[in-house]
C-alpha cells in the first residue's frame, strides 16, 4: 500500500498535510501577528512541496514557480502584512472568534466533503502528487471558512491568499504547475491586490476607526 | 428432566411468575409473607429462566403452539438462541431484582402491596413471553401486557400528580410505538394475511416495503427503548416509579425492545440495506450524545441514571448501525463482532444498571430524598451500598476491568474495521462517527463520577443524613448479585462471548467463536492475538496485587501510623457541608461547554440583592420543539371537531347516514 | 510462548519505570529552573520527598472514608499496569495483551475516576472543585487520546501497543503524514493529561485555577507519596508512549539481551531529551484559563480527527 509510493510523493504528501495542518491553524489563530507567522510558514511548505516536485519529475519550470513562491509568499507578502499590522497598530489584536472547536468541527467536514469531491478528478490525473489534490481542494475550502467567520479586514486578507496557495498546490499535484505565463501573471496579481488593498485599509480605518468589516454593514443603501 | 424441552421449562416458569402474582394479590393482607416468601420465590423462578436460557443456548430451535387466545389464532412460541440469550438477561437479573424488592418492599407499609405483586409478576411473565413469542398476535399481546403492567407499576404512587403524569406519557408513548410495531408486522405479512413469524421470514418483499418495515420497527421499537426523539417518557417514567420497578424496565424492558428490534432487522428481513445502517448509527450517535449530555446536568439521581439508560440505549444503537452496514456488505466476521458488542452491551447495561437503580432505592429508603442536593457523604451510614454502587459506576463509565468497558472494547474494534467498507462515503464517515461514541464514554464517566460522589462522598448536606441505615439482607444479597454478574462480564468476556457466539451465528452465520477457541479463557481477542486482546482478569489481578504488595511493603518498610484531625479550612471557620460543590455546580463546565444543547432558565443574583441566589432549570429542547407543538396541533384539531358535536341526536344520526351512504357509493368491488 | 527472559524483561522494565520516573519528574523540574534562571533543586528531591513523605505519620480529615484510603494504591497499580504495558526497551511484554491501546485509555480512565472521587471525600470546596475540573479535562482529553491511537492501530493494523511500535520501528522508512497531526495532538493531550503548563501547573499549590493539586490538598503522608510517585509514572509512561510511537527508534525488537541492554542509555537519552522540551514547553507558554481548556482539548481532537482523515484519504487510497 503505502510502502509502494516513492520517496518523493511521500514528502509531498506530508508537505501536503502540513499545509492542511497549517490551515486549521489559521483558523482557529486569534492573533494577527501569529496568523501573519502561519501563513509565512505556510508558504514555506508549499514551497518545499513544489521543489521537492521539481527534484523528483526535472521539470525546470516548477523550480521557477518554487523560487517565485519562496519571494512571494514566505518573503514579500508577510513583510508587507506584517508592516500593515504594525503600521495599523493592530498587533496584538485579538479577534473574538465564536467557539473554535464549532469552527474546526465545520473545517473537518469541509475536508470530507473536498476529498470525495476530489476523488474523480484525481483518479484522471497521472501525477504522482494527484494524492494531494483532495488537500488542496480543502485548503482552499478552509481559506474560504476562514474569510466568512472572521470580522477584521486584514485576516480576510490573509485568508484570500492562503486561498491562493491552495489552488496553487492543486495546480501543482494535479498538472505540475500552471503554465509559466499563467503563475508569473497571477502572482503579479497576487502582489498588486495587495498593495491596493493595504491602501483600502488606511481608508477603511480612516473612514469608520476600525477595521472591523461589520460597520461596513452601514454601507448599504437605506 | 427427560421429556421436557427448555421452551417447556421457560412457559413453566412464565406460568409459575403467573402463579405467584396470583398468590400475592390473595395473600395481599399478609405483607410479610409477600415480601418474604413470594418475591424470592419469583428470584428462584428468575434463576430458573436462566439457567434453562443457558442451557438452550446453541440448541436447535425449539417450537411449540399453545392454544390459548381467539378460538382460529393460537399462540406460536419459539425458543431459538437470540431469544435465549434475552431469557438469560431477563432471568438473571430479574434474579438479583427480586430478592431486593423482598427487602424494599418489606420495610414499611407499602399500599397495595398484594396488586404490585401481581403487576410485578405480570411484568415479568409478559416479558418472558415476548421473547417466546412466534406470531405476530402473541407478540403483540405480550407486548401490551408488558406494557400495561409496566405502566400500573410506574404509578404505585399514584397519589402524586406528577407520577400520574409520569405514567400517562409513558403509556401514551408505549402506544405510538406499539403502532408502528404492528404496522411494520403488517407490511412484513405482504398482504398474505399469515401472521405467524415463519411465514414473514419466507415471505419476499419488495426493497421499498422491506425499507418501510425495517423503518417503522426501528420507530416502534425505539419509541419503547427510548431512540431520541421517542425518549421523554424514559425521564419522567424511572423516577416515578419505585425503584425496583424502575430496575427492571431499565435494565430488562429496554432491552426487550433491542430484542424486537434485533428480530425484525435480522431474523424476519432477510436483506439487509446499508442505509439502514446508517440511520441507526445516526438515530444511536444522537441519542447516546443526547442522553448522556442531559445525563450530566440532572440533580435528580434517578433521572440521572434515566438518561443514562438512554445514553446507553443509544449505544446500541450505534452498534446495531454497524452491525447492519457490515451486514449489507456481507462483511459478516465484522457484522459478527458488531453484533457480539450489542449482546454483550445488552447484559452489561442490564447488571450495572440495575444495580445502580436498586442503589438509589436503598438511598432513597434511608434518606427519603431523591435530590443530589440534599444528599452526601453516605458511604459512612452506608458501606455495602456505596462499595456496591462503586462497582456499578465503573462498569457505568465503561473502565476495565467491569462489564461496561467489553462491550465498549468490541465496539470501537468493529469500528477500527470500518474504512474497508467499499462506499466512498461511508468508509470515511464511520470511522469519524468513533470518535463520537468515545467523547459518550468520556463523558459518561463525568455523570457516574457525579452521581456517586454527590451521593456518597463529601460531608453530609442535611443534618438528617446522619441516621440512614444501610440496606438490610434481602437487600445487600440483591446488590451482591448484580455486582457479581457485573463482574462476571468484565472478566470473563471469552468465556461469555462464546456462548453468545450461538445467537450472533444464528442472526449472520458468522460468529466469533473460531478465534476465540484457540485462545485461553482470560483472553478477548475476537479477530486474531496480533490484531487486538484483552485480559480483563490479568488487568484487576496486576491492579490488585500492587495494591497489596504496595501496601503491605509500605507498612513493613515504614509504619501504618494514622492520626485524624480536621481538614484544612484555608482559613475561614465555615467550611461546611455548603462550601462543597452542588449538583449544579459539579455539572457547570457541561453547561457552559454545551450551553446550545440545553433549555436553561437561570436566575443570577444581582449586585444589592438582600438574599441572593442562584437557579437553574434545564429542560429538553424535544419538549419544546416537538412535543408540545404536536399537542398544540392536537388541540387545535380537536377544537375544530369539537364544532361538529351540535348535541342533538338526529345530527349524529345524519352524521352516520351520511358516512354510511358515502362508503356505500366509494367501496364498491 | 511467554518465555522466561519475557518475564524477566518486563520485571525489569517495571522496575525500571519505578526507579526512573521519579528522575525524570526532578530532571523536568531542574530544567524549568533553568528556564527561569532560579537555582535548580537537586535533581534527586523527588527521591527525598518520597522518602520524608512515607516517614510521616497520615493525618486524615475526619469524616476521610475508606475510598480515600484506598484510592492512592489503587491508583498506584493502575499506573504501574501502565508502565507494564507500554514498551519502553523492548517490545515483547508477557503483559502486552493484557491491555491494548484502548484498554490503556481505560485504565488511565479508572485512575482518574478514583482520584477525582478521592478528591471529593473531604467534602471541602477545593477537592470538589479539583474533582469536577479533572473530570472535565478527562472527557476532553480521552477521546483525542482515542482517536489518536486510532489513527496509529489504521497503520499498524492493530490495537495492541508493542505490535504498532514494532511496525513503526522496524520498518522500511515511510512518512506518514498523518503521524504529523496524531503527534501534536499526542502533545496536547499530554500537557494536559500531566497537569502540566497550559491547562493546569504542577508548581502551584493554593491558587484558584488548580486541578490536581486541588483534589490531593487533603492526602498526607504515605498516601500523598504514593499519589505523587503515581503522577510521576503517568509522565513516565505518558513520555515513553510519545517516544515509543513518535520516536521508535532503538526499542529491541525480541528478546534479544544485547539489543534490550543497549536500549536503556538510548532510552534515557530519549527521555532526557524529551523532560528537558517539556520544560521549554512550559516555560514559554501561561497557563490558561480554566475555561481555554476547552478549547485547547478540543483542538487536539479536531487534530486526531483529522489525522485520522488523513490517514484514511492520502495514505490509504493513493
Amino acid at each position: 500500500m503505502t510502502a509502494s509510493i516513492p520517496l518523493s510523493a511521500q514528502l509531498i504528501n506530508l508537505f501536503a498535510a502540513v499545509i492542511l495542518l497549517l490551515a486549521f491553524a489559521m483558523l482557529a489563530q486569534r492573533r494577527m501577528h501569529s496568523l501573519v507567522n502561519l501563513f509565512a510558514l505556510q508558504g514555506l511548505a508549499l514551497c518545499l512541496a513544489t521543489l521537492v516536485a521539481a527534484v523528483s519529475t526535472g521539470q525546470v519550470h516548477l523550480y521557477f514557480s518554487a523560487g517565485l513562491t519562496l519571494l512571494l509568499k514566505v518573503l514579500a507578502l508577510p513583510w508587507i502584512l506584517y508592516r500593515l499590522v504594525r503600521q495599523l497598530n493592530i498587533k496584538g489584536d485579538v479577534e473574538a472568534l465564536i467557539n473554535i472547536p464549532t469552527i474546526m468541527l465545520v473545517g473537518i467536514g469541509l475536508v470530507m466533503v473536498a476529498f470525495n469531491v476530489a476523488l474523480p478528478i484525481s483518479e484522471l490525473s497521472h501525477t504522482i502528487t494527484r494524492g494531494t489534490l483532495g488537500i488542496a481542494l480543502a485548503v482552499v475550502m478552509l481559506a474560504f471558512l476562514m474569510m466568512i467567520t472572521r470580522q477584521k479586514a486584514i485576516s480576510q486578507v490573509v485568508g484570500f491568499l492562503s486561498m491562493e496557495n491552495g489552488l496553487f498546490l492543486a495546480a501543482t499535484s494535479a498538472t505540475y504547475g500552471m503554465p509559466m505565463v499563467v503563475e508569473l501573471g497571477i502572482a503579479l496579481d497576487v502582489l498588486v491586490g495587495m498593495i491596493i488593498l493595504g491602501v483600502f485599509f488606511f481608508q477603511i480605518r480612516d473612514q469608520f476607526d476600525s477595521l472591523d468589516i461589520r460597520h461596513m454593514e452601514k454601507l448599504k443603501d437605506s | 428432566m427427560p421429556g421436557l424441552l427448555s421452551l417447556d421449562l421457560l412457559l413453566i416458569a412464565a406460568a409459575a411468575w403467573l402463579a405467584i402474582g396470583l398468590c400475592g394479590l390473595l395473600a395481599a393482607r399478609h405483607q410479610a409473607l409477600v415480601s418474604q416468601v413470594l418475591f424470592p420465590a419469583g428470584a428462584l423462578v428468575g434463576l430458573w429462566v436462566g439457567v434453562t436460557g443457558i442451557a438452550a443456548l446453541g440448541g436447535d430451535p425449539q417450537t411449540a403452539v399453545l392454544a390459548i387466545g381467539l378460538p382460529d389464532l393460537p399462540f406460536h412460541l419459539r425458543l431459538d438462541n437470540l431469544s435465549a440469550t434475552f431469557a438469560i438477561l431477563l432471568g438473571l437479573t430479574s434474579a438479583g431484582i427480586s430478592v431486593y424488592s423482598a427487602g424494599y418492599f418489606g420495610k414499611g407499609d407499602v399500599a397495595g402491596l398484594g396488586t404490585l405483586c401481581l403487576e410485578y409478576h405480570l411484568f415479568l411473565a409478559s416479558m418472558l413471553m415476548v421473547l417466546l413469542a412466534d406470531d405476530a398476535y402473541a407478540f403483540m399481546v405480550a407486548w401490551e401486557c408488558m406494557a400495561l403492567s409496566s405502566f400500573f407499576l410506574v404509578t404505585t404512587d399514584h397519589k402524586h400528580e406528577e407520577i400520574r403524569n409520569a405514567g400517562f406519557l409513558y403509556l401514551l408513548i408505549a402506544h405510538i410505538g406499539a403502532i408502528g410495531i404492528l404496522l411494520c408486522f403488517g407490511v412484513m405479512t405482504g398482504g398474505a394475511g399469515d401472521y405467524s413469524f415463519a411465514a414473514m421470514r419466507s415471505q419476499e418483499l419488495a426493497p421499498f416495503w422491506t425499507s418501510a418495515a425495517f423503518l417503522l420497527a426501528l420507530a416502534g421499537f425505539g419509541a419503547k427503548a427510548g431512540l431520541v426523539p421517542l425518549h421523554v417518557w424514559l425521564p419522567e417514567a424511572h423516577p416515578a416509579a419505585p425503584s425496583p420497578v424502575s430496575a427492571m424496565m431499565s435494565g430488562v424492558m429496554l432491552k426487550t425492545a433491542i430484542y424486537g428490534l434485533l428480530r425484525v432487522s435480522f431474523d424476519l428481513l432477510h436483506t439487509t440495506i446499508w442505509w439502514w445502517g446508517v440511520v441507526a448509527l445516526v438515530v444511536g450517535l444522537v441519542t447516546a450524545l443526547f442522553g448522556v449530555l442531559y445525563a450530566t446536568v440532572q440533580n435528580d439521581m434517578k433521572r440521572l441514571l434515566a438518561y443514562s439508560s438512554i445514553e446507553n440505549i443509544g449505544l446500541i444503537a450505534v452498534a446495531i448501525g454497524l452491525t447492519l452496514i457490515f451486514h449489507a456488505y456481507g462483511m459478516d466476521a465484522l457484522a459478527a463482532l458488531a453484533m457480539t458488542a450489542v449482546l454483550y452491551h445488552c447484559l452489561a447495561h442490564a447488571g450495572f444498571k440495575s444495580l445502580l437503580f436498586l442503589c438509589t432505592g436503598s438511598v432513597l429508603h434511608a434518606t427519603q430524598e431523591r435530590n443530589l442536593g440534599k444528599l452526601g457523604g453516605l458511604i459512612h451510614p452506608m458501606p455495602w451500598v456505596a462499595w456496591l454502587a462503586l462497582a456499578g459506576i465503573i462498569a457505568g463509565a465503561g473502565l476495565p476491568p467491569l462489564s461496561g468497558f467489553v462491550s465498549e472494547w468490541l465496539l470501537l474494534q468493529g469500528f477500527l474495521f470500518s474504512p474497508g467498507l467499499p462506499h466512498p462515503w461511508l468508509n470515511m464517515v464511520v470511522p469519524v462517527a468513533a470518535a463520537l461514541v468515545v467523547l459518550v464514554a468520556a463523558l459518561a464517566g463525568f455523570a457516574m463520577v457525579k452521581f456517586y460522589g454527590i451521593i456518597f462522598l463529601g460531608q453530609m448536606r442535611e443534618p438528617a443524613l446522619k441516621d440512614a441505615h444501610d440496606a438490610g439482607p434481602w437487600e445487600r444479597v440483591g446488590l451482591v448479585w448484580l455486582a457479581l454478574i457485573t463482574l462476571f462480564l468484565g472478566v470473563m468476556p471469552s468465556t461469555v462471548i462464546l456462548r453468545l457466539d450461538a445467537a450472533t451465528r444464528q442472526l449472520l452465520g458468522a460468529g466469533l467463536s473460531d478465534t476465540l477457541k484457540e485462545q485461553g479463557w482470560w483472553m478477548l481477542a475476537p479477530i486474531s492475538a496480533e490484531r487486538a486482546s484483552y485480559e480483563p482478569m490479568l488487568v484487576l489481578v496486576t491492579i490488585a496485587a500492587t495494591l497489596l504488595l504496595s501496601r503491605w511493603l509500605v507498612r513493613s518498610l515504614y509504619h501504618g501510623r494514622v492520626r485524624r484531625s480536621s481538614p484544612w479550612d484555608c482559613g475561614y471557620h465555615f467550611e461546611g457541608p455548603r462550601a462543597q460543590d452542588t449538583a449544579e455546580g459539579f455539572s457547570q463546565p457541561i453547561r457552559r461547554i454545551f450551553e446550545p444543547v440545553f433549555r436553561m432558565q437561570r436566575h443570577f443574583p444581582a449586585a444589592r440583592d438582600t438574599q441572593p441566589f442562584y437557579s437553574v432549570k434545564v429542560e429538553d429542547h424535544f419538549w419544546y420543539w416537538c412535543y408540545l407543538p404536536i399537542a398544540r396541533l392536537a388541540n387545535w384539531i380537536s377544537a375544530l371537531i369539537v364544532t361538529l358535536q351540535g348535541g342533538r341526536i338526529a345530527i349524529y344520526l345524519m352524521y352516520s347516514f351520511i358516512t354510511l351512504l358515502v362508503l356505500l357509493m366509494v367501496a364498491r368491488p | 510462548m511467554i518465555s522466561i527472559s519475557g518475564f524477566l524483561g518486563q520485571a525489569f522494565a517495571i522496575l525500571l519505570a519505578l526507579f526512573l520516573a521519579p528522575l525524570l519528574s526532578g530532571w523536568v523540574g531542574q530544567c524549568r529552573a533553568w528556564f527561569q534562571s532560579r537555582t535548580a533543586p537537586p535533581l534527586l528531591l523527588p527521591y527525598y520527598m518520597l522518602q520524608k513523605l512515607f516517614n510521616k505519620d497520615v493525618v486524615l480529615a475526619h469524616n476521610a472514608s475508606s475510598l480515600f484510603r484506598a484510592a492512592p494504591f489503587v491508583i498506584f497499580g493502575c499506573m504501574v499496569l501502565a508502565c507494564a504495558i507500554v514498551p519502553t526497551l523492548s517490545t515483547d511484554l508477557p503483559f502486552a495483551p493484557a491491555a491494548d491501546a484502548l484498554a490503556l485509555v481505560g485504565v488511565f480512565g479508572l485512575a482518574r475516576i478514583f482520584i477525582a472521587l478521592a478528591g471529593m471525600d473531604i467534602g471541602t470546596a477545593f477537592g470538589s472543585l479539583g474533582g469536577r475540573r479533572e473530570m472535565l479535562v478527562g472527557f476532553l482529553a480521552e477521546p483525542a487520546l482515542l482517536m489518536v491511537f486510532f489513527t496509529l492501530a489504521m497503520i499498524a493494523q492493530s490495537t495492541s501497543l508493542a505490535t504498532i511500535v514494532e511496525t513503526l520501528a522496524h520498518r522500511e522508512l515511510v512518512i506518514y503524514p498523518s503521524l504529523a497531526f496524531a503527534g501534536v495532538a499526542f502533545t496536547f493531550v499530554s500537557l494536559a493529561e500531566n497537569a502540566r503548563v497550559p491547562v493546569d501547573n504542577p508548581a502551584t499549590h493554593l491558587e484558584l485555577t488548580m486541578i490536581h493539586e486541588a483534589m490531593i490538598l487533603e492526602y498526607t503522608g504515605r498516601h500523598l507519596a504514593l499519589i505523587e510517585w503515581a503522577a510521576s509514572l503517568k509522565l513516565y509512561a505518558y513520555s515513553c508512549l510519545g517516544l515509543a510511537l513518535f520516536f521508535p527508534w532503538g526499542i529491541a525488537p525480541g528478546d534479544d539481551i544485547v539489543a534490550l541492554i543497549a536500549a536503556i542509555p538510548l532510552l534515557v537519552f530519549k527521555l532526557a531529551i524529551g523532560g528537558f522540551l517539556l520544560a521549554a514547553i512550559e516555560t514559554v507558554n501561561a497557563k490558561m484559563r480554566i475555561f481555554r481548556a476547552p478549547e485547547f482539548l478540543g483542538t487536539a481532537f479536531m487534530l486526531a480527527v483529522l489525522g485520522l482523515l488523513v490517514r484514511l484519504l492520502l495514505e490509504v487510497r493513493t
